[in-house]
């Protein structure tokens, strides 16, 4: 599949596998693809598609999955610098990026 | 009364509106408005529960957010069938973005389950939501507090009659988030309306710096050589705005701050030719540094538009490339403004 890659080695994910009990929640969230399941255990397969939206974190029930997950947006990351906060991004009302 | 509510429906909680799926002009016409971003603030669905057909106890639920573009999306893809709709407060927020701000988040899931009775309207215990709300919910804990257990549908409104016909399964494809072509070009209109404030002032101060000349100042002079500088700084502005994500897989670079000077410099090379970035090769390199740097700046904005791009990897190109970008604009800009002065 024609998959779009930004900069490689920068992402913040990471698995625990040893609390992993193989439920594929992450599997089911994940918009990129980057979870696979090896001898019923999550693996990473893709890191360097993840965008750190962190579904996979939050959506695991035993907390193995560990990402920083923010808005991957410079207008955000500029926001965020401007007010002295984390990066914000202010796509706010309406921006059509998804449905 | 909203044009989209077609009368009530009597249930154990109280009547609740009932909704039609077809879209009518003015939904149409929203839709567009909201896309150039006119108006987008007030494009809103007052939260509660919607019913679709005749729906009953054993009835499925689709959860979404008050941005009613995308309940509109959702409403559409139901037509013919007999479900229900909890609509959640994001603020009139797309799905994505509130999920990602926390506002379609677990929180208001379970607030919105509480407040409306829903426990109270359906015996079966399953709610639907968009895959793309998963940022904000944790569906174990949803369950945990509600007894409702959270099904992720498909990223896109329109495989849901393909994930109902699966039996509540999303396939690998409807699971995940490209990015092709169309839908980077409906991106556009909202980066271009991006500088909005800056869209007629800046181009005045450029007309009225075309007329500082060795001599002083000459009103003709403006009047008659300032469009040029309009038109190139709109070329670079649209260049990162609008041909940096139209191309983003052609261009080379994965840093959209170097696809942007790559666009900025392709539409500059036209200009070059057509003799709009002036005379002398101080004034040239001028206007390639600010093309570049303008266009630069734009294409990185489109970050913030994407579906891949991670904070981390947005934050490292950031680093190096504002500053680059700033550099590249103000030298720019001062050396243009010196040719003003030195005979050419
Ligand atoms: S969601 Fe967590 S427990 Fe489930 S498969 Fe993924 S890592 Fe393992
Ligand atoms: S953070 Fe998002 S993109 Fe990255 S692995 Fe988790 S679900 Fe996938």
């Amino acid at each position: 599949m024609n998959r779009f890659v930004y900069l490689t080695d920068v992402v913040t994910l990471e698995l625990d596998v040893t609390k992993c009990t193989g439920c594929r929640m992450c599997l089911v969230v994940c918009p990129h693809a980057v979870f696979g399941i090896e001898n019923k255990r999550a693996v990473i397969l893709n890191k360097d598609l993840c965008m750190e939206c962190g579904a996979c974190a939050k959506n695991c029930p035993e907390g193995a999955i560990n990402v920083k997950s923010g808005v991957g947006c410079a207008a955000g990351i500029i926001n965020g610098l401007l007010r002295g906060t984390e990066p914000t991004c202010d796509c706010g009302e309406g921006s059509s990026s998804c449905c | 009364m909203t044009s989209y509510i077609h009368g009530e429906i009597e249930t154990p909680v109280g009547p609740l509106p009932r909704i039609a799926t077809k879209w009518t002009h003015l939904d149409r016409w929203g839709a567009l408005k909201t896309r150039w971003s006119v108006g987008r603030m007030k494009y809103r669905v007052r939260p509660g529960i919607y019913a679709v057909g005749n729906p009953d106890r054993d009835s499925r639920v689709f959860v979404t957010g008050n941005f009613k573009l995308s309940f509109d999306h959702l409403r559409r893809n139901l037509e013919g069938l007999n479900c229900w709709i909890l609509v959640i407060d994001t603020k009139g927020i797309n799905v994505w973005c509130a999920a990602g701000k926390g506002s379609f988040g677990t929180k208001e899931v379970v607030r919105r389950i509480r407040i409306h009775h829903l426990a109270q309207l359906v015996d079966q215990r399953k709610l639907i939501l968009p895959q793309l709300s998963a940022p904000g919910v944790s569906a174990h804990e949803v369950r945990k507090m509600t007894g409702f257990t959270v099904v992720y549908g498909p990223v896109l409104a329109r495989d849901i009659r393909a994930f109902l016909d699966a039996g509540l399964k999303a396939s690998d494809e409807m699971r995940q988030v490209n990015f092709p072509l169309f839908e980077r070009l409906k991106l556009i209109p909202v980066d271009i309306f991006y500088g909005k404030q800056y869209m007629l002032i800046v181009p005045l101060v450029f007309l009225a710096l075309s007329g500082l000349n060795p001599q002083g100042y000459s009103f003709d002079l403006a009047l008659n050589s300032g469009w040029k500088p309009v038109v190139n700084l709109f070329s670079g502005y649209l260049a990162g705005c609008a041909l940096t994500p139209a191309l983003l897989p052609w261009i080379p670079f994965r840093r959209f701050s170097i696809k942007g000077v790559v666009t900025g410099w392709f539409v500059a090379v036209p200009l070059l030719l057509a003799g709009t970035l002036g005379i002398s090769l101080m004034e040239k390199v001028s206007w390639f540094l600010m093309m570049g740097g303008l266009s630069s700046f734009m294409a990185m904005n489109f970050t913030g538009s994407t579906t891949f791009t991670s904070l981390s990897g947005v934050q490292k190109e950031m680093k190096t490339a504002l500053p680059a970008q700033i550099a590249m604009a103000s030298l720019g800009l001062a050396g243009w403004i010196i040719t003003r002065f030195i005979f050419i």
